[in-house]
């Protein structure tokens, strides 16, 4: 048996120690974590426009998914009227910081791709789902109403149900080809329909056992686009 | 009469760095005590990292070097380590290896680290670390309870990788999934190497989804105790 001194110096020892290494790992490798985190978020919102680059996000490196960013990609930040923010980058923007903040004060991340059929903007958007936050890119032509492509990802849906809005590769390439607006101007968003889309133009199949994550995902892109229209209005649409 | 007294006296001098005994450390958490079909210990992880073989393969790499390393420094430190707090001290030695597992896997391989989540960081939890701790490494020497760590993360992550190839054919059609390996194999499109398009029989089969529910690992394991148990003599019930 030890008496209580010993206990005690050995506990402090042993915590100084554990302390100290793991804060020198963690700072050691703060700078290669950020670089990670930021590849992978760019690499997320490439994924919106696979089909118009015409190769698949995630087989892309580091390298190449910054070098698009350098000189394919214009990145703007536009506020709840539409007027572009001068000095910031669309990166810098967290719109899960962003959505804690009442809507007016709001602040948009809108990225440009500049592709050989022209100009192709990748719209964020975040809302709920079942469990937690889901989130997305929607790409769309300079029309502002043709949609090009979709990706989106969660933070913790079911595996197998929810969790297919990320995983399942069919359900975001539904979203391809379909329409914002209808023919007269109107808006109509997306809507993930359960049972099966029954309007072509501005619905997608929604996934069994999913509805409420569907559901999620219909209110995220209704809201989130329309968060987007002055500015649409101000480039010109 | 030479022969033995020149064996009594390698005995006394050195116990031998690989001998029968460190062998059986490492092969008895391999099948007659393994963790999870025999000590059923560590499920929890089992049942919800096993959809994907990659990130079984992570998790089972980090899980043999958290037992590992978290058995040598308990046994390092057996003697001077007060029994009043000794779960503690076991605790915190745990947890720091699976931060510095989890920083490392954030440095390496972001979306591996993604996809396990919450799981690395629950290694702390798992039975079977604290269990061999407990049981094997405050009364051993550092190398034996070295090899039992590696043995009983091997144990581990044979069954996880075995529930992890079945999970992933079934449910998802392909193998290695996320990895330069990645090897399509049963699908609906030309992508894969049997496409349940174009083969004309085949055209009623599709993943099976309950694969990736968490529900089909209990089940998978369940027989695999089963083939486990009726294979191996030792581990049927006497009584």
């Amino acid at each position: 048996m030890h008496n209580t001194r010993y206990i005690i110096v050995f506990v402090a020892i042993l915590t100084l120690v554990v302390a100290l290494i793991l804060s020198l790992m963690a700072t050691g490798l703060q700078p290669i974590h950020d670089r990670n985190e930021a590849v992978y978020n760019k690499k997320a919102i490439l994924s919106a426009i696979e089909t118009t680059m015409g190769v698949e996000a995630a087989s892309l490196g580091a390298d190449q998914v910054q070098e698009i960013f350098d000189e394919q990609i214009e990145q703007v930040v536009v506020d709840m009227q539409g007027n572009i923010i001068e000095g910031l980058k669309a990166e810098e923007v967290d719109l899960a910081q962003e959505r804690k903040k009442p809507v007016a004060s709001r602040r948009l991340p809108v990225y440009i791709y500049n592709g050989a059929q022209g100009k192709v903007y990748i719209l964020s958007v975040r809302g709920s789902g079942l469990w937690d936050e889901i989130w997305g890119s929607i790409a769309v032509e300079d029309d502002f109403s043709t949609i090009v492509g979709a990706a989106f990802d969660h933070a913790g849906e079911t595996p197998g149900l929810g969790a297919e809005i990320k995983d399942n590769p069919n359900f975001s390439a539904q979203f391809e080809g379909k329409k914002l607006y209808e023919p007269d101007g109107d808006y109509t968003g997306i809507v993930v329909r359960k049972g099966g889309a029954k309007d072509p133009m501005h619905e997608v199949d929604g996934i069994s056992g999913a509805t409420i994550t569907g559901d999620g995902v219909t209110q995220m892109i209704q809201t989130g686009i329309e968060y987007y229209e002055p500015y649409f209005e101000k480039v010109g649409k | 009469m030479a022969e033995t007294a020149i064996q009594k006296t390698e005995v006394k001098e050195k116990e031998p760095l690989f001998g029968p005994k460190e062998k059986q450390l490492l092969s008895d958490p391999l099948n007659d005590n393994n963790p999870i079909t025999v000590q059923v210990l560590g499920i929890c992880s089992a049942l919800a990292v096993t959809t994907l073989v990659v990130p079984s393969v992570v998790m089972t790499v980090a899980v043999v070097f958290v037992t590992a390393f978290s058995s040598l420094f308990t046994s390092l430190l057996r003697k001077s380590i007060p029994k009043q707090v000794r779960m503690i001290v076991q605790l915190v030695i745990i947890a720091t290896l699976v931060t510095v597992v989890e920083l490392t896997l954030k440095a390496l391989n972001y979306e591996v680290y993604k996809q396990l989540a919450v799981f690395i960081g629950l290694i702390i939890t798992n039975c079977i670390v604290m269990g061999r701790l407990e049981a094997f490494s405050m009364a051993n020497k550092p190398w034996r309870s070295f090899l039992d760590g590696v043995g009983n993360g091997l144990g581990y992550g044979a069954i996880l990788i075995i529930v992890a190839l079945i999970r992933e054919l079934f449910g998802k059609g392909s193998l290695f999934a996320g990895s330069a390996l990645e090897w399509k194999i049963i699908g609906p499109s030309a992508e894969y190497m049997l496409d349940t398009t174009s083969i004309g029989w085949l055209g009623w089969y599709q993943n099976n989804n309950l694969m990736v529910l968490s529900g089909a690992a209990m089940f998978i394991i369940g027989i695999l105790i089963w083939i486990h148990r009726s294979w191996n003599p030792k581990l049927v019930d006497v009584s």
